[in-house]
């Protein structure tokens, strides 16, 4: 191996050149969130300004307030409720479908595989048909449409990361449960359940975000009633002009719930991952 | 009133008979320990009394109640495991009350049994820890008080003692067994180490394949096995196992001839040896001793070369050649030096075993 250069062995020039490489790459990255934070709290000269306003001189909540009295921002309350609802029932049901595959066996040793194929398959293979069929049930732009199809398109992912967490489970626990007075209900609710939360929760997070962002379903299965936010964005691209301010906003509405999500289950998150990944 | 009894119950996996026929009574207050080597069949057996397996057929009885398809909470049993399954995000309190509260007790009730049951086993001063911060030894005694403090009927033990190291397991052995003696209650325990079962056991019941290979009180098995491998599994170090023939000697009495040659006389006849019968000598090594003045009654002397010496403390493992086969002794350590000696040893022939080497049955 050669020699280091002399201005490397130099105490903390390593350190140091390794914390500016990391902040060039925050920079690099973080740089498109910021300009698009900044974006929703300019006047439409700063947009547009040349050289680029880099940071505005007041911040001014007009763009919001354009969003809220037109009523566009009920489009973030819908994703909400879509995205909510269904990685609630997601998160039951394919919690209770792990638990049956993992500890009864159920439908033999490659159901599981069979039902995590479903996820395999391109959404926009089947956006026709569950179109015509969504026309023929009158479920288009409802709130229980949208549900029943993010429920079903979450369902594979959920039993497929909860039998991994199922699985790692010994069954000492649960049979001893069993044993001392419990009945299989209270097992999965009283030993599974607190065994599993981090999986729990980091797979409800996915899940969250999966029904959060999906563009093509709404786009295909909604009018006027049910629009999520992310197809409400594609409004404001217009065929003269594009409205910047409410496209930043929008987004800015869209991004926090997803923050926040993240933020407060970070621990689980990073445990429910490494939970899986890691087996003893 | 039998606490448990079993009529011919079978169970198996897929093609593997794991019980083939079991019939067993265990009575009130008995402590019965399931000993056999790996895949005997005994944990199905205890998972089948405890309703965590559905027998293919038989029954099972506890407190005169058939129970074969009851479920394991309304058994009346109480189970230890062997990986202690401990709940690691409750503390040892709510451990130990975690069978009470799925049975609703009331919370004082709780409270006092709880106490009682951490006092009986000295773990009270741990009762606010989690199980995480326990040693091995402390979490068996928190899954120990689990099960004590259920006042169940039966007490149901998988190999509690089997990830212990060795000088824990000791103490626990003798904490179960004193246990015993102040609940008085019906256990049945699980292992496959046979100084656990002879220690702890009123009565053994000893599996092969399945079945029922001999039950029995401790010493009766120990000393008087049906079959060579009963013989052959309880003791330590082995039966020694020597084919011999059956010889008539002058006097009606009987010998056995090993292969070099010499007689070995017989104190008592039994029933079916005949001249030229071909059969199996077992021979416990404690009952070879060191030759020491007089003959004794029905003690044989022989002379033998020691090939190996192993010092375990107080006794040592000599290992010598007699008829043809590498023959252990138990003596005391300081009756052999080394590899080479020539000595005389007594055989305690009154407690010989003859095994038919074709049904493996003790004669």
């Amino acid at each position: 191996m050669s020699e280091q250069p002399p201005f490397l062995r130099r105490p903390g020039t390593v350190l140091g050149l390794r914390y500016a490489v990391a902040l060039a790459l925050t920079l690099f990255f973080v740089f498109p969130v910021y300009w698009l934070f900044i974006i929703s709290f300019k006047t439409p000269e700063e947009i547009f300004a040349f050289p680029p306003v880099w940071y505005p001189k007041s911040i001014q909540f007009a763009n919001y307030r354009a969003l809220f009295k037109g009523g566009d921002a009920v489009t973030v309350w819908n994703s909400l409720v879509l995205a909510g609802v269904s990685t609630v029932i997601a998160m039951v049901l394919g919690t209770m479908a792990a638990y049956s595959l993992v500890r009864f066996k159920t439908g033999g040793e490659n159901l599981a595989v069979w039902i995590i194929s479903q996820r395999m398959m391109p959404p926009i293979a089947i956006a026709f048909p569950i179109f015509l069929l969504y026309v023929f049930f009158g479920w288009v732009d409802s709130y229980h449409g949208l549900i029943i199809l993010y429920t079903a398109f979450s369902l594979p992912y959920v039993i497929w990361m909860m039998r991994g967490y199922i699985e790692d489970l010994p069954l000492e626990l649960e049979e001893s449960a069993l044993v001392d007075g419990c009945t299989r209900w209270e097992v999965l609710w009283k030993v599974v359940f607190p065994m599993v939360r981090s999986g729990l929760f980091a797979t409800a997070v996915f899940t969250f975000v999966f029904a959060w962002n999906d563009f093509l379903f709404a786009l295909v299965l909604t009018r006027t009633e049910v629009i999520t936010y992310t197809v409400q964005v594609t409004h404001y691209f217009g065929g003269q002009s594009n409205f910047w301010a409410k496209i930043a906003a929008m987004s800015v509405l869209g991004t926090i719930p997803v923050f926040f999500a993240v933020a407060t289950l970070q621990r689980y998150l990073v445990r429910g991952i490494s939970m899986g990944a890691v087996k003893g | 009133m039998a606490d448990l009894k079993i009529t011919s119950l079978h169970k198996h996996y897929g093609g593997v008979q794991a019980v083939r026929g079991i019939d067993l009574e265990v009575a009130s207050g008995e402590f019965t320990v399931l000993v056999g080597p790996s895949g005997c069949g005994k944990s199905t057996l205890l998972r089948t009394i405890a309703g965590l397996e559905t027998p293919d057929g038989g029954t099972i009885e506890i407190g005169g109640k058939v129970v074969n398809y009851v479920r394991p909470r309304d058994r009346d049993i109480a189970m230890v495991f062997q990986n202690y399954a401990l709940y690691p995000y409750m503390n040892v309190f709510e451990n130990i009350a975690f069978g009470l509260r799925a049975r609703k007790t009331p919370a004082a009730e709780i409270e006092s049994r709880v106490r009682r049951a951490a006092d009986m086993l000295g773990i009270t001063p741990l009762l606010e820890r989690l199980p995480r911060q326990l040693s091995g030894g402390q979490r068996q005694r928190v899954a120990i008080g689990r099960a004590i403090v259920r006042n169940a009927r039966l007490f149901l033990f998988d190999e509690p003692l089997s990830n212990l190291d060795a000088q824990l397991r000791d103490e626990m052995r003798s904490e179960i067994k004193r246990l015993h003696q102040e609940l008085g209650t019906t256990m049945i325990y699980v292992t496959h180490d046979q100084i656990e079962a002879m220690t702890l056991a009123d009565r053994i019941v000893l599996l092969r394949d399945g079945k029922i290979e001999q039950a029995g009180s401790p010493l009766d098995l120990y000393e008087r096995p049906a079959t060579r491998f009963v013989a052959g599994f309880l003791g330590s170090p082995q039966m020694n196992f020597i084919p011999a023939q059956v010889t008539q000697i002058g006097g009606g009495g009987w010998a056995v001839k090993l292969a070099e040659g010499g007689n070995l006389v017989l104190p008592r006849a039994r029933d079916g040896l005949a001249e030229g019968r071909l059969i199996v000598l077992g021979l416990r090594p404690q009952y070879i001793t060191r030759a020491n003045g007089a003959d004794k009654p029905g003690h044989q002397r022989i002379g033998v070369t020691v090939e190996l010496v192993q010092p375990t403390g107080s006794r040592a493992y000599i290992t010598f050649p007699l008829g043809g086969v590498a023959t252990v002794a138990e003596l005391d350590s300081h009756a052999v030096q080394k590899p080479g000696e020539h000595i005389d040893l007594d055989l305690d022939m009154s407690r010989a075993v003859l095994i038919d080497p074709e049904t493996n049955r003790v004669i």
